[in-house]
């Protein structure tokens, strides 16, 4: 009984692309499990689940983290935003439109993770040259190799938002 | 991969903290950014009982003056160190340091406090704060005390942190002036984790005369090792091209690095001769202007 109540869910409020989500969760369940099974939310991918890879990036008060390393306890009355949040109902996030425009994924594991990861490079550095998308990129693997439609991609949505609406 | 079950307490205080420790003892841990702790956890390689979360508590982030330090929280995360204009201000080499470690989402969650208690061997920062001459506030239930950087890791993934103490801030002195600081490493191409690294703070006259030096070497030990010969070897005498080249052959003296798969023990000794002069280099460049 002990050992059952020593490691009793416990309440968080978490808020996940605007809507907030109150929620028992074990101590042990990280972020990225909160998203995909407790909410169903399974545009964030699990790759290496060792902080690596960056598949599992998302936006945790504003800042690109790796959900694989946070404690879903730890977003207690946080805001979390994934890749499912990112469009504005059929408009594309310029950076989601910008790996279409330059075909910057091949199998697309990586690609919830590098979007969410260049978004965060362009909301803190609107106008990047290509080291510091890279140097941005640096936790985020693409096993396809792709990286250079990837630096593509984030080039033309930086182009883009520059540029304003359409 | 899941952790072994634990429970979490997420801490309002500092005091309340130091409560829970003592509640919990020895199967109690402190979680900061948990950036080196959960992926242990994940591991099995540590399975601690309670989480103690410090992550809830207020006024452990940030950057400020007091006097003549940077007093830098314990759960201030490494971008923020990184892009303050105060560290970047007074001391160039801590920001270049917490812009080198990891990836930018872990330096979006990884705190300094936490990398400094966990004092994994191939980590950045023990090796700046020990040429910048850091000292930790360390507070329990009776106190305060502060450990000077010399005193602190005293092993691999060891400090001078008791069991009953919370690592809370991080001091710096503010270099003299006329003082350079820098920082340069040579990253495991796959890790980024330190092979070797080099941090050096030197305090010049107009004159061109070192009147100070500091200089510390990460990857030859069990954590950060101070170049007493380097030093010297500057102290007093003009940074010339010649004094700094001869000063940095001996950084590496009297150390026996562990060989791992990457890099042999000769191969790391003479990287860290050529990434003191590097980071001598840069000192002296910055303590010109």
């Amino acid at each position: 009984m002990a050992a059952e109540a020593q490691f009793a869910a416990l309440p968080v409020s978490i808020t996940v692309n605007g809507v907030k989500h109150d929620a028992l969760v074990e101590p042990r369940t990280l972020l990225v499990y909160f998203l995909r099974e407790h909410l169903n939310l399974t545009g964030t991918h699990v790759g290496c689940d060792t902080s690596q890879c960056g598949a599992c990036t998302v936006h945790l008060n504003g800042r690109a983290v790796k959900s694989c390393t946070v404690l879903a306890v730890q977003a207690n009355g946080a805001e979390v935003k994934t890749i499912e949040g990112l469009a504005d109902g059929d408009n594309f996030h310029p950076v989601q439109e910008g790996f279409r425009e330059k075909h910057g994924l091949q199998c697309g594991y990586c690609t919830p993770g590098m979007i969410m990861t260049a978004v965060h490079l362009l909301e803190t550095n609107p106008n990047p040259n290509d080291d510091e998308i890279k140097h941005a990129l640096e936790g985020n693997l693409c096993r396809c190799t792709g990286y250079v439609n990837i630096v593509e991609s984030i080039k033309w949505a930086a182009a883009k938002m520059k540029g304003g609406a359409k | 991969m899941f952790p072994a079950n634990f429970g979490y307490v997420a801490a309002r205080s500092v005091e309340d903290a130091l409560q829970l420790m003592a509640k919990h003892g020895e199967d109690g841990k402190l979680l900061a950014g948990g950036h080196s702790l959960i992926p242990a956890m994940k591991l099995r390689l540590q399975s601690p009982q309670t989480l103690i979360d410090l992550g809830t508590v207020p006024g452990l982030r940030g950057v400020s003056i007091d006097g003549n330090s940077l007093v830098i929280g314990a759960l201030t995360v490494h971008a923020d160190v990184a892009s303050s204009e105060l560290v970047r201000k007074h001391v160039p080499a801590l920001a270049e340091a917490a812009a080198m470690i990891g990836d930018v989402q872990v330096r979006n969650r990884g705190t300094i406090g936490g990398s400094v208690a966990h004092a994994d061997p191939a980590a950045d920062l023990p090796v700046v704060l020990t040429s910048l001459n850091a000292s930790f506030v360390a507070q329990s239930v009776s106190g305060k005390r502060a450990i000077g950087v010399d005193d602190f890791f005293t092993d691999f993934y060891t400090t001078a942190l008791n069991a009953n103490e919370i690592l809370t801030e991080i001091r710096v002195p503010i270099p003299a002036a006329g003082t350079g600081t820098a920082y340069v490493k040579l990253p495991h191409p796959a890790s980024g984790y330190v092979v070797v690294s080099a941090a050096a703070v030197i305090t010049r006259q107009a004159s061109g005369t070192c009147t100070a030096s500091r200089i510390a070497i990460g990857g030859l030990g069990s954590g950060p090792i101070r170049a007493i010969a380097t030093e010297l070897g500057l102290q007093g005498k003009p940074l010339t091209t010649q004094t700094i080249a001869a000063a940095a052959a001996k950084a590496a003296e009297e150390t026996d690095p562990v060989e791992d798969s990457y890099a042999g023990a000769e191969y790391k000794r003479d990287v860290a001769t050529v990434y003191a002069r590097k980071a001598i280099e840069a000192a002296v460049e910055r303590a010109k202007n």
